[in-house]
């Protein structure tokens, strides 16, 4: 007999093959494949703080690589770096095998659309995006046209003789984006690119980026604060903390298999409990927690001392609601009041109270218009499979 | 119901208050006198108290009789010495704000791009000479460049020259007083339009391929256009009529038409002819004026 536990444990197996990316063998993947940005290394200090700590990461031709973080975690200290604007304390940066140490901005094969668009306010539109070229050198009618179809590709042909502050925030992001695209960089940097975006404009402008950067080809390195933002552009992300790349992956390994408290509770809303390991097998495990009340039972195992403090992180929209006990328990199961809903149209949040005081968050999609609603002060129960907790180590 | 007061039957409210009070002011200090200064300059030279014959006057048949006398401005226009000292005035006033410009810019652009605690340190300093009156730093700079002065004492002991320079009553000596008096005047307004620039521009500038030179003078000399100019005119406008500078440093030879203003008003006891240079001076001026008010009202709209 398969129990619903034992089937989960294939599907988790088949995981990693199952991730979000390009049909051919990703490159991250392919220890033959050269990368295209080498970041070895790199130290940022300024005086004894360290904005960049130790970093290292390859990031590869085509790509869309997203450096999430909060601010202050360095990420744009990194972009900088990148660009040119800021020296490495120590360690080194190659693009396209070059050594980048020491090429200043101006000589660098890399472009950048800054976080305040920085346009200059005494140019139109054209005069902006033709700047870079001007400034190359390259011959006006080829300037004219580069320009033209740059304009054309962002939507903004008609918008060419306006100045900078005739513009809306979403064009004056378009324009940034075609400056520094004009150029046909190896490598784009942006800066926040949709921070100043309002929420509709910046879901739209999200796809828009992705499609013109399939249409060029050029690699992006991403900085943005907003987990939602990279989950969509990237094809992977390097998520920071305090000057450190804690975790560097695809979108859905960075959400379902976080390798740290941190990466779990930053990315996403999760629910960790605290607890130490009661069983240790190699095919599963057995998490005693005060915090939860109760045990939780994890189908694979994992790497960590007997006896250790371990956090099982689960996601809220893995965690089940009922009003009538599940079948399955008592492992994975435990009961609580309704302290909060919020309903949100296509989903309900649920915030849950333990008797040990801990609260659990639960969101629900609301597929039904007229489902039994669970009210204020309910008792109800929680469950998940066993599948769905990750257990981390730190 | 609370009575409507006086005042406000003429639609004096407390805030027009506050606004007539200025206007008050400026009509009592500035029109009254411009008036009485414009209505000289059409009058004749006497020999009475005050020294011009009056413009109103009844005749022997009861008639009040306006007497206009033009000949102060044909005298002008005729003699060749008020165009000569309006020119070099004009000419002063020019290379002064020039020079001005070019050590004024780098300063206000050092302090602009200073961290704020030393900005405003380094402002402070820039606004200190007015403490003092600009009597005595000019006296000081008497003292500075005189034949024993300072410098030539310095430049002696140090074997650099034999004899004293003759700098003191020179042209030279009229500029160094010019722009160091008057050098605040430009730093302050265009700093003022520096700390508002946007430095991350010239990161853009780069990162599209310009050397840092050439991004400045591609994006911040543009873009500090108007606080150049605004900064160039109050160099420029009071240094065309300036009087005690070229009178105490630049000496007898120094031909500026606020000194000429000076010799037909106090010497000559032409009021009425000084009258008239003071008025056609005004209006030359008054161009400049409005175009600097223009660049004022641009530069406080944000449009650049």
């Amino acid at each position: 007999m398969v129990t619903p536990a034992g089937a989960a444990t294939d599907t988790v197996a088949a995981v990693p093959a199952n991730s979000a990316g390009p049909v051919k063998p990703a490159p991250w993947k392919d220890p033959h494949a050269k990368p295209y940005v080498e970041i070895e290394r790199v130290t940022k200090s300024f005086g004894e703080f360290k904005a960049v700590d130790d970093v290292s990461l390859k990031i590869y031709k085509g790509e869309i690589f997203c450096l999430l973080g909060a601010s202050g975690c360095g990420k744009t200290t990194l972009l900088r770096m990148l660009g040119g604007f800021e020296t490495p304390t120590s360690g080194r940066i190659l693009i396209d095998g070059e050594d980048m140490t020491g090429v200043p901005p101006y000589e660098r094969p890399v472009n950048m659309m800054f976080q305040s668009y920085a346009l200059f306010p005494h140019m139109t539109v054209e005069q902006n995006v033709a700047f870079g070229l001007k400034q190359d050198g390259v011959a006006k009618g080829e300037i004219k046209e580069r320009v033209a179809t740059m304009l054309d590709l962002v939507k903004l042909g008609e918008f060419g003789k306006r100045k900078p502050h005739q513009l809306s925030g979403g064009q004056r992001q378009r324009v940034a984006l075609a400056r520094s695209l004009v150029k046909r960089p190896k490598l784009l940097l942006l800066d926040e690119p949709l921070g100043a975006l309002d929420k509709k404009l910046r879901e739209h402008t999200q796809f828009e980026l992705i499609s013109i950067q399939d249409k060029l080809g050029v690699t992006f390195v991403v900085v943005t604060h907003d987990q939602e933002e990279a989950m969509t552009l990237a094809s992977r992300i390097g998520v920071m903390n305090h000057g450190e790349i804690v975790q560097a992956g695809t979108p859905a390994e960075i959400y379902e298999f976080p390798s740290s408290k941190f990466v779990a509770d930053f990315v996403g809303s999760v629910n960790i409990f605290e607890g130490k390991l009661i069983e240790d097998e190699p095919e599963y495990v057995r998490i005693g927690s005060e915090e939860l009340g109760g045990t939780i039972y994890v189908s694979h195992g994992i790497s960590a001392a007997p006896e250790a403090t371990v956090w099982a992180a689960v996601r809220p929209e893995k965690v089940f609601m009922s009003t009538a006990p599940p079948a399955e328990g008592p492992d994975n199961v435990v009961r609580g009041a309704v302290q909060d809903i919020a309903y949100l149209g296509d989903l309900s949040i649920y915030l849950v109270k333990l008797p040990t005081g801990k609260v659990v968050r639960v969101t629900q999609p609301n597929t039904s218009r007229h489902a039994e609603a669970i009210t204020w002060e309910q008792q109800v129960y929680l469950s998940w499979d066993s599948t769905s907790p990750v257990v981390v180590t730190r | 119901m609370r009575r409507a007061l006086w005042s406000e039957r003429f639609g004096l409210t407390g805030r027009g208050w506050v606004v007539l009070v200025p206007y008050l002011w400026l009509l009592l200090f500035f029109v009254v006198p411009f008036v009485i200064v414009l209505k000289i300059s059409f009058a004749d030279l006497a020999l009475a108290i005050p020294p011009y014959t009056p413009l109103l006057q009844w005749d022997d048949h009861n008639q009040l009789a306006i007497k206009l006398n033009f000949n102060n401005y044909a005298f002008l226009f005729t003699n060749e010495l008020y165009f000569k000292a309006l020119l070099n005035s004009l000419k002063v006033a020019f290379i002064s704000s020039i020079i001005c410009l070019l050590i004024g810019y780098p300063m206000a652009y050092g302090i602009a791009r200073a961290k704020p605690a030393t900005r405003n340190v380094l402002l402070l300093l820039v606004i200190l000479p007015f403490w003092t009156s600009l009597l005595l730093r000019v006296y000081a700079w008497i003292g500075l460049l005189k034949a024993n002065g300072v410098i030539n004492n310095v430049l002696m002991s140090l074997g650099l020259v034999h004899e004293p320079l003759a700098m003191l009553y020179t042209p030279f000596a009229m500029y160094v007083g010019i722009v160091y008096s008057y050098l605040p005047f430009l730093i302050l307004p265009l700093y003022a339009n520096l700390e508002k620039m946007d430095w991350q521009l010239l990161e853009a500038a780069e990162d599209l391929g310009c050397r840092p030179w050439q991004a400045f003078y591609k994006i911040t000399l543009p873009l500090s256009r108007n606080g150049i100019l605004a900064g160039s005119m109050l160099v420029f406008i009071p240094a065309v009529g300036e009087f005690v500078i070229p009178a105490l440093l630049g000496g007898p030879n120094a031909l500026m038409i606020g000194r000429i203003l000076w010799d037909e008003f106090f010497s000559n006891r032409a009021w009425p002819v000084a009258s008239a240079v003071a008025i056609l001076l005004l209006l030359l001026l008054v161009p400049f004026m409005m175009w600097y008010q223009s660049i004022q009202a641009r530069e406080s709209a944000g449009a650049r």
